[in-house]
């Protein structure tokens, strides 16, 4: 089986479980993005997979072969820590050159590739620069260059971008997305920027608490979210609760209570899909309670029986409410995700 | 916190005080000492003032020479002993837990409250032949006999490390401490095993520290007089010690001086010397 495999894999430390039985399997050449709030285990998955952790317990399979008791520096991956990690006394082209000079590899051939990598992330001409005189996102092209000098079978982020600034990061996501493409590496970015997994991966993973929520590609993660906890951490959503017996925002709906079948589930809905209309025109009556009016789009809270909804529109749709409107708020079935437990 | 350069004379008052106490107690000591380098014996009583080179000349033999090399070769080499104890073993002392670190670092302090003369006297009882350590390799059989294994050079190196110990781990641990880990990581994912990334990643990250640490501790050793004089014989007499003959027993304050005047400009030299190789290396990187 060609790519990475982890099966049961987990790690405990003491009493504490960060990472609980993750098993998932990535073919070559995806990019995945492991994403999650802090201290769900995402990052010691990533150090297990580098070889920085011992697992308690699974194995980690590369193309088939268990590399769980291969040392780090035998593993041939490509690392960027989220310090970034460059040796302060080397300049930009021996940071670069630094597996390659452990590898052995000759001084010319350490030279010209050193010049490949420079040229691929547009630092021609910065070898000899300190490493103290570059800035955040040329540092961050230099770890990323140093960690491509062998080429990897493995390129393992570990919050790569987040020192960068909100422009830069984003410029950078883009930048680091198609650098993969062009390599076709198969690559593990560790984030809790759902954005930056949106903008990035083919393959998203959720963690929460030690274990994997979802799996899926970025629209499938934000369409059809397997949980409340993946709903709620992937953009902005509605989550409303349903009632024993399909009941939704105190208005019977028979047709989930066929969906939900068992009693007192949760459904999503997002905020670009619920739809504002005149009163009496729509399915269930409220009150705007709130409106914040970003330019671009417009969010609209509406108060329907004591349980708000949020709305987001664009200005071209329709002229914003003010707070206090009566307005009928619409929830298309078809965009509605009925939610496990 | 305001960050302006003082303006008026109240904007100095804070640096009155230690202003006060550094001339008291370092700037009119050390000048007496350097004014007293010119002066004259005076074989009837103490000294007489007067301005004269020949305590310096008396110096510039080549019996002073010797013993002002042998120092400062004594002083370089606990100086790198040392740091070549220390280094691994602060580091491995920050991979440790928190628990184990304090244990240790309590341990490593205790060492600091005994006196040279204790240390001197405790050495000699281990160096020596009825009472020493070599009784315990006899009693594990790796020697036919007990040995003395002072007086000599060994037994003053050995102690004068042992003193000096205790600074070399305190000044190298907060600059260890704060190394970032993720280096020696980055390093071992790069392809580096874990000696190899310790010896190109992290000391050479820390370089500026060794250097420091290195010249501390020469010019800590530089000052030690009572321990050559208990565990050495007398070619193993740094110039401290003869100083100290000079000053307290031969009554000669001036030579004395003057050969202190000559120690403190030779450390300052050499100090000196190694910081301009230090930035010069550090211009080329």
């Amino acid at each position: 089986m060609s790519g990475l495999a982890l099966q049961g894999v987990s790690k405990r430390f003491g009493d504490f479980t960060a990472v609980d039985n993750v098993s998932l399997s990535i073919p070559h050449g995806t990019f995945v993005c492991m994403l999650g709030p802090s201290g769900c285990g995402k990052t010691t998955l990533l150090r297990m997979v580098a070889g920085l952790e011992e697992p308690s317990a699974g194995t980690i399979l590369l193309d088939g072969t268990d590399i769980t008791p291969i040392p780090t520096h035998k593993r041939d991956f490509g690392m960027v820590f989220q310090s970034l990690a460059l040796f302060p006394h080397l300049n930009v082209g021996d940071n670069i050159a630094y597996p390659l000079r452990i590898r052995g590899v000759g001084k010319a051939e350490q030279k010209q590739r050193v010049a490949e990598l420079l040229d691929m992330i547009s630092l021609q001409g910065y070898a000899e620069r300190p490493v103290a005189k570059l800035s955040g996102g040329q540092r961050q092209r230099v770890a990323i260059a140093r960690a491509l000098a062998l080429s990897p079978k493995l390129f393992l982020l570990d919050e790569p971008l987040s020192a960068l600034d909100a422009k830069l990061r984003e410029a950078m996501q883009v930048e680091l997305r198609q650098l993969q493409q062009k390599l076709g590496i198969t690559t593990i970015v560790v984030t809790h920027d759902q954005r930056e997994a949106m903008t990035m991966a083919d393959l998203v993973v959720v963690m929460g608490e030690g274990s994997i929520r979802q799996a899926a590609p970025p629209v499938e993660i934000y369409r059809k979210p397997a949980d409340a906890f993946v709903a709620d951490f992937i953009g902005s959503t509605n989550l409303l609760t349903v009632g024993a017996d399909g009941t939704l925002l105190g208005r019977a709906m028979p047709s989930l209570a066929m969906a939900t079948r068992s009693a007192g589930g949760k459904l999503s809905i997002r905020p670009e899909d619920v739809q504002l209309l005149a009163p009496g025109s729509g399915m269930f009556a409220g009150t705007v309670s709130f409106v914040r009016d970003l330019g671009g789009t417009i969010e609209t809270f509406v108060d329907v029986g004591g349980t708000t909804v949020m709305a987001i529109t664009t200005p071209r749709e329709r002229t914003p409410f003010k707070a206090g409107d009566p307005v009928d708020v619409t929830l298309p079935l078809e965009s509605c995700v009925v939610l496990k437990g | 916190m305001r960050r302006e350069p003082p303006r008026t004379a109240a904007d100095y008052a804070p640096i009155a005080f230690p202003a006060l106490m550094l001339v008291i107690f370092f700037v009119v000591p050390f000048s007496t000492m350097i004014a007293v380098s010119f002066f004259q014996r005076d074989p009837a009583g103490f000294y007489s003032p007067a301005f004269t080179f020949a305590n310096y000349e008396r110096f510039l033999s080549a019996f002073f020479g010797g013993v002002l090399g042998f120092s400062i070769m004594l002083a370089v080499m606990v100086a790198i002993v040392c740091v070549l104890v220390a280094f691994p073993f602060t580091w491995l002392l920050t991979q440790a837990s928190r628990r184990v670190q304090i244990v240790w670092l309590v341990a490593i302090l205790s060492v600091l409250s005994l006196s040279e003369v204790i240390i001197g006297f405790a050495w000699s009882t281990l160096f020596s032949r009825t009472a020493g350590i070599t009784n315990l390799l006899v009693m594990a059989g790796l020697m036919a006999e007990p040995q003395a294994l002072m007086p000599g050079f060994g037994a003053v190196l050995t102690a004068m490390v042992y003193q000096a110990l205790p600074y070399t781990v305190l000044v190298l641990y907060p600059a260890i401490v704060r190394l970032d880990p993720t280096l020696l990581e980055a390093a071992r994912t790069l392809g580096a095993s874990p000696m190899r990334a310790f010896l190109n990643v992290v000391v050479p990250a820390l370089r500026n520290t060794i250097m420091a640490t290195l010249i501390m501790v020469f010019v800590f050793a530089l000052g030690s007089y009572l321990l050559p004089q208990i565990l050495g014989r007398p070619q193993h007499w740094t110039l401290s010690v003869l100083i100290t003959d000079q000053a307290i027993y031969q009554s000669n304050m001036p030579f004395a001086a003057a050969m202190a005047v000559f120690l403190v400009l030779m450390s300052l030299a050499l100090v000196g010397l190694t910081l301009m190789v230090g930035s010069q290396r550090e211009q080329r990187t």
